[in-house]
């Protein structure tokens, strides 16, 4: 038996999170993840850690995630160098999803960025924070200080009974904020940045809090009858069924926003004004439309479509590849996401998934695989 | 009396006259996770000992299952393609994944028995 890329020896120069003595103890199986040991599921294990947190609560340590901020006159404009998302009108207390982009206007990593009043919250992947750090410094030019958090910790409560939970611990006003926004509150006793976001496809929050409060608060949350403790096995098949990319797989250097579909978070005014790296090529994209998208791929039997799947058109051209797959517990069989070239990127297009040698039929559907259940907010009276 | 042996790759083998029943071990499906799909071989094929015979795939990764004999297929086990969990619930018994027929009885020489493939585990540790 070959064990798959999520179950590596360890590593002893591994980094911990400050909630590693807690997952230990909470019988995580640890494996190595982009420089961190972390859980990649619990006792009860990724099937049934999954479908909790579908049907009431999980909660996710993601402290490898880089927590930066910038400081500075005209920060937002500086950041708009690097990113095509229009963050001057991005609202106070407001989150936008964006992405740094190369010359080639593929993409370098994928974050989350906060107007926080005095200063903009960077939420960026572990397994680019380094560069990204690097890319930012040389980037923004003088006059902008760039803030590195390494002591804090960020846990995430997805799930539809999240909001019911953090209302016991940090107070009501947490259930009406609405998705994509940040405020400042206690949780648990520890002073907490909380946004309403995360990356399952489910109502939820992402809590940002000091690392020497972060055991205290899990512990908090993980009492609460509706909150079990989920690993990135879990975390993984959530976004895989909500169509959300992970970096390095569905999105990369090679990658364009346009091809990613990701156009939804290219802001408007940048759109025609450019002004982010690569910005020739996403607006020759958006033109002329791109040569290949990424899609979502339903095979039709019970086998799984992993990354790296070549896909095939009924004639046996190779037309696209999976870039994330794998079973959805939701979904109750195989789901998958890949590049396809352009002609074959309509919903409904019959195509072929080559496992192990056979082509396996498959079709082109429209993503997400399970329907997002985001809070947008109280209905106007 | 038939006589349980084990493989270095945590697949268990039932010899009964020139038979074995092949699985995986209760330490392998441990190991895999949740199991959501089992390719089988098909009866009749033929396969050298350590040749790809069948696949596991779990919510995490895909696993290979060699061939621990030489030998044929004569029957795969059919309840694995509605109910690939039962790999996770019955490892040992229910959920055995094919019987082929033994091409040379000389393989099993030297092959762990219950006793060894604990100390197996235990130093793999």
């Amino acid at each position: 038996m070959n064990d798959g890329p999520l179950s590596q020896d360890s590593d002893q120069n591994l980094r911990r999170t400050p909630l590693d003595g807690l997952h230990r103890e909470l019988g995580a199986k640890m494996v190595p993840f982009a420089g961190y040991e972390m859980p990649v599921q619990f006792a009860a294990g990724i099937l049934k850690e999954h479908l909790h947190t579908r049907a009431a609560a999980g909660l996710f340590d993601v402290s490898h995630m880089g927590q930066l901020a910038l400081v500075g006159e005209g920060v937002a404009a500086a950041l708009e160098a690097l990113v095509p998302a229009d963050l001057l009108d991005l609202g106070r207390g407001r989150t936008q999803y964006t992405q740094f982009t190369n010359e080639a206007g593929g993409i370098l990593d994928d974050l989350m960025v906060t107007n926080a009043g005095d200063r903009l919250i960077l939420i960026v992947n572990a397994a680019c924070k380094a560069t990204d750090i690097a890319h930012l410094r040389a980037g923004l030019g003088h006059g902008i200080d760039l803030e590195v958090f390494e002591d804090r910790a960020l846990l995430a409560l997805q799930g539809p009974a999240a909001a019911a939970v953090l209302g016991r611990h940090a107070g009501a006003a947490v259930g009406d904020a609405p998705f994509m926004s940040m405020l400042e509150c206690e949780v648990a006793g520890a002073a907490a940045w909380v946004w309403r976001s995360g990356y399952t496809g489910e109502d939820g929050f992402e809590i940002s809090i000091p690392a020497d409060r972060a055991e205290g608060v899990a512990t908090a949350l993980l009492a609460e009858v509706e909150v079990e403790p989920i690993g990135l096995g879990a975390r993984d098949s959530l976004r895989l069924e909500a169509g959300l990319c992970l970096y390095g797989h569905d999105i990369d250097e090679t990658t364009t926003p346009v091809e990613a579909g990701l156009l939804w978070s290219v802001g408007k005014r940048r759109r025609e004004a450019g002004g982010f790296p690569g910005a020739e090529v996403v607006q020759g994209q958006i033109a002329d439309g791109p040569t290949r998208r990424r899609v979502g791929v339903q095979p039709e039997g019970r086998a799984p479509a992993r990354e790296h799947t070549e896909i095939t058109d009924q004639a046996g051209n190779k037309v696209g590849e999976i870039t994330s797959g794998g079973f959805g517990p939701s979904v109750g069989g195989p789901v998958a996401m890949g590049y396809v070239e352009t002609a074959h990127a309509v919903a409904g297009t019959a195509l072929n998934a080559v496992v192990r040698g056979k082509p396996l039929a498959a079709s082109v559907v429209r993503l997400p695989f399970v329907e997002h259940c985001y809070y947008r907010g109280k209905p106007a009276a | 009396m038939a006589d349980t042996r084990y493989t270095k790759d945590h697949e268990w083998i039932v010899v009964d006259g020139d038979i074995a029943t092949v699985g995986i071990t209760d330490f392998a499906q441990g190991q895999l996770g949740d199991v959501v799909f089992v390719e089988l071989p098909a009866a009749g094929a033929a396969f050298a000992k350590g040749e790809q015979a069948a696949v596991v795939e779990s919510v995490k990764a895909a696993a290979e299952i060699y061939a621990p004999l030489s030998g044929e297929i004569t029957e795969t086990n059919p309840v694995l393609d509605g109910e690939p969990g039962l790999v996770n619930a019955d490892p040992e018994s229910g959920a055995w994944f094919f019987k082929l027929r033994i091409a040379d009885a000389s393989e099993l020489d030297g092959m762990m028995d219950e006793a060894a493939y604990k100390a197996f585990l235990e130093a793999e540790g």
